[in-house]
């Protein structure tokens, strides 16, 4: 079953100007129509460069921004059409994981009250006991010993105000836990400590998780599937094991091309696809395919024209490429690959 | 034998003293060199001292408040005469940085001045070290900023750097690090902020630039994958000291000290199958103990017998050119090397 279906979902930011009236003279194309099902239980990663909309993609699932338009259902509920009360108890179900951890914790609380504050929002727990039992136990799940509660934020490292998040998130125990960029701030030594914790976690409470990150390496370690944007849309969508023994969009292949593998071995014997230039504005995208201003496989016309669908190319595999076939085989030549060595 | 190498660290130290405050001992001895042409790499994670290190070779230390030891002797123009870098006036280092050494930062908006275009800030440095004037020096600017990928340098030349892309301004501070054909360059992190398709422009930008103008490299990165592809030997920091050096093949096939080793098991590949666990180094940089009672990565590490204590170990080195600062090394073989099988070799 789908724990988290997003239909046709758009976030438009208004580009506002004016001395005395705000007028609206254009949008920033933030997130614009991404349907995505996750199914429950499982991890679904979110990569893309910088700026592609993947944050607002996130916040949109939690309505901590305006939604343009779309749909988003948690468990089979419509968030948008939901009362306010019931609304604010559903939230409970999906939290969120960001990429700061000292940024996004309240410096002057100390670790009991960071993590009681969720449970007395939510009204979880009957009275103060039952509250305590609920974070000693988030705690445990993350790692950090009880003395931790009466302790400050920036008395820890970075990777143990990591795993405070994370309990902050579990202590009310949600179904769907939104990570954004949740280790990227850390130290590799440390990364993986948190990446074997959140795998753990989902072992043992069944937990489903947006894995919101740039670093593919990362993204395709913890993902089930994986879903690549670029400039507000997902480009390709695939298991995480096709992501990279089959990538289809060029812009994943030369995603995929890019990240460095710490293997000189497997580096020297590489074929990189180098881009030209830079991700176009969110702002003014392109028209047709929104790659092909730096697509090496780009085709005259329809591309510049077209806009490509994301539609299936396999078991659990679609792609928003005109031409993904005829690449797959061969029959276009792409421009700009530079050969190993 | 080998040739001089251009640049050879010995023992570089460098602590800052701060009043009222623990002095902080950023680097701790760190030894290693440079041959002309060469890309080096120095890898750690973050504060074991690679950036203290970068700036006390350039001369860019705070001039009070910091104790710097050791020497680097380097070879200007790559000739006989060597001057230690650490030791040298500051007209003569000022005057060296223009010509011979050159370094680029992780961060290009606060090394490019917001007030002047770019054209102007490489043609700056055009007239002032290499001795052109007028239109010369903006043809050569402009010549030089297509020459690092940079589209439609001329226009390019009167905008600010704001007005660039992160990859853009990166491209435009390697442009002026290379204006007057540095023997070295020392970059500190410079692709750490770069979009992975970005940074793939830029590293083979700069792969380019040591083939074909034979500037040497010191690479600065956490990125183990970076130096994977780029360095021709691979110096591993770890608490303000080299725990292990080596040339690229050998370090990634049989990495030796624990931390090294512990590294490449914590790091997940993109080549690996989705399923392949990570084995964390436990503990925190932290958790480290000082060099003077004993191995700093002792309180993380699971060879650690008693014999680690009680000092800094030796630096060893088992295979030529492979050193590694460890009394209980790792013979293991990095993740997803295979192992040798009895008919490899005589098989036919
Ligand atoms: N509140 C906002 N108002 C206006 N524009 C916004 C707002 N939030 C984000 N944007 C813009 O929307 C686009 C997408 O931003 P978003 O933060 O979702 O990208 P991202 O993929 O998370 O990038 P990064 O990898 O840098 O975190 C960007 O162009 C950004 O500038
Ligand atoms: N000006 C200074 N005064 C006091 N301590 C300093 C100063 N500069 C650096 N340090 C300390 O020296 C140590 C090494 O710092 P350095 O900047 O070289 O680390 P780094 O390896 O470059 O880390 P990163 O990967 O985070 O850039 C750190 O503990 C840091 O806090
Ligand atoms: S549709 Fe055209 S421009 Fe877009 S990715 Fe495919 S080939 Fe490239
Ligand atoms: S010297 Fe001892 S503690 Fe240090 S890395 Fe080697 S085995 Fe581990
Ligand atoms: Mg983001
Ligand atoms: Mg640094």
């Amino acid at each position: 079953m789908s724990l988290l279906e997003i239909k046709d979902l758009k976030v438009h930011f208004p580009i506002k100007s004016g001395v005395l009236v705000d007028r609206t003279v254009g949008h920033v194309y933030a997130v614009d129509g991404v349907s995505l099902d996750i199914e429950a239980g499982t991890t679904y990663g979110l990569v893309g460069e910088s700026g592609c909309g993947k944050t607002t993609l996130g916040r949109a699932v939690l309505r901590l921004v305006p939604v343009t338009g779309g749909e988003v259902w948690i468990n089979g509920v419509d968030l948008a059409h939901l009362p306010e009360e019931e609304m604010r108890r559903s939230r409970r179900q999906a939290q969120m994981v960001f990429q700061d951890p000292l940024g996004s914790l309240d410096p002057r609380q100390n670790i009991e009250s960071l993590l009681m504050e969720g449970l007395e929002v939510h009204g979880v727990g009957a009275g103060r006991s039952e509250r305590r039992r609920y974070v000693l136990d988030a705690l445990d799940a993350v790692g950090l010993p009880e003395r931790a509660l009466n302790r400050y934020p920036h008395e820890f490292s970075g990777g143990q105000r990591q795993r405070i998040g994370i309990a902050r998130a579990l202590v009310l125990e949600p179904d769907l836990i939104i990570c954004d960029e949740p280790v990227s701030a850390l130290d590799v030594s440390i990364q993986a400590q948190v990446l074997n914790l959140l795998e753990e976690l989902q072992r043992e409470r069944g937990l489903t998780y947006l894995m919101i990150a740039h670093d593919l390496a990362v993204v395709r370690h913890v993902s089930d599937a994986v879903g690549v944007m670029y400039l507000g849309a997902l480009v390709e969508e695939a298991g995480s094991d096709a992501l990279y023994t089959d990538p289809r969009h060029p812009y994943t292949r030369a995603l995929v091309s890019a990240v460095p593998v710490p293997d000189p071995v497997v580096e020297d014997a590489r074929e990189r696809i180098l881009l030209q230039g830079d991700l176009p504005s969110p702002a003014d995208p392109p028209t047709g395919c929104r790659f092909h201003t730096r697509c090496p496989w780009r085709q005259e016309e329809r591309c510049d024209t077209e806009r490509p669908e994301l539609r299936p190319v396999g078991e659990g595999h679609r792609v928003a490429c005109h031409y993904a076939e005829e690449i797959a085989a061969g029959e276009i030549a792409p421009r700009g690959v530079v050969g190993p060595g | 034998m080998p040739a001089r190498p251009l640049l050879a660290v010995h023992d570089l130290a460098v602590t800052f003293t701060q009043r009222r405050r623990r002095d902080v001992r950023a680097v701790d001895g760190i030894s290693f060199s440079l041959g002309e042409g060469s890309v080096v790499g120095l890898v750690g994670e973050s504060g074991c001292g690679k950036s203290v290190t970068s700036l006390a070779l350039m001369g860019l230390l705070p001039p009070r408040g910091v104790q710097v030891s050791g020497r680097a002797l380097f070879r200007p123009g790559g000739g006989d005469a060597e001057v230690d870098l650490l030791s040298l006036p500051t007209r003569r280092m000022r005057d060296l940085r223009g010509r011979e050494l050159a370094m680029v930062f992780q961060d290009p908006l606060s090394s490019l001045n917001p007030v002047v275009p770019i054209g102007r800030q490489v043609t700056e440095i055009l007239v002032r070290h290499r001795g052109l004037k007028g239109a010369a020096a903006r043809s050569a600017a402009a010549e030089l900023l297509e020459r690092v990928g940079i589209p439609d340098p001329r226009r390019r030349l009167s905008e600010y750097p704001h007005e660039l892309s992160g990859g853009m301004r990166q491209r435009a501070l390697i442009a002026m690090a290379v204006a007057c054909r540095p023997r070295l360059m020392i970059a500190d992190e410079p692709t750490t902020a770069l979009d992975v398709t970005i940074q793939a422009q830029i590293l083979e930008l700069l792969k380019e630039l040591v083939t074909e103008e034979g500037t040497a490299l010191l690479m600065i990165t956490h990125d183990l994958g970076v130096v994977a592809g780029l360095c021709d030997e691979i110096n591993v920091l770890y608490a303000g000291r080299v725990v292990e050096g080596a040339p690229r093949h050998d370090l990634f096939r049989a990495p030796t000290h624990p931390y090294t080793s512990g590294l490449l098991r914590s790091i997940p590949r993109l080549d690996a199958p989705r399923d392949e666990p990570l084995t964390p180094i436990r503990g925190t940089v932290n958790d480290a103990i000082e060099w003077a009672d004993g191995c700093a990565f002792a309180p993380r590490c699971d060879n650690y017998a008693e014999d680690c204590l009680g000092g800094p170990p030796d630096m060893r080195e088992e295979r030529t050119g492979h050193r590694f600062r460890c009394v209980h090394p790792v013979h293991g073989r990095a993740p997803g090397v295979p192992e040798p099988t009895a008919t490899q070799g005589g098989d036919r």
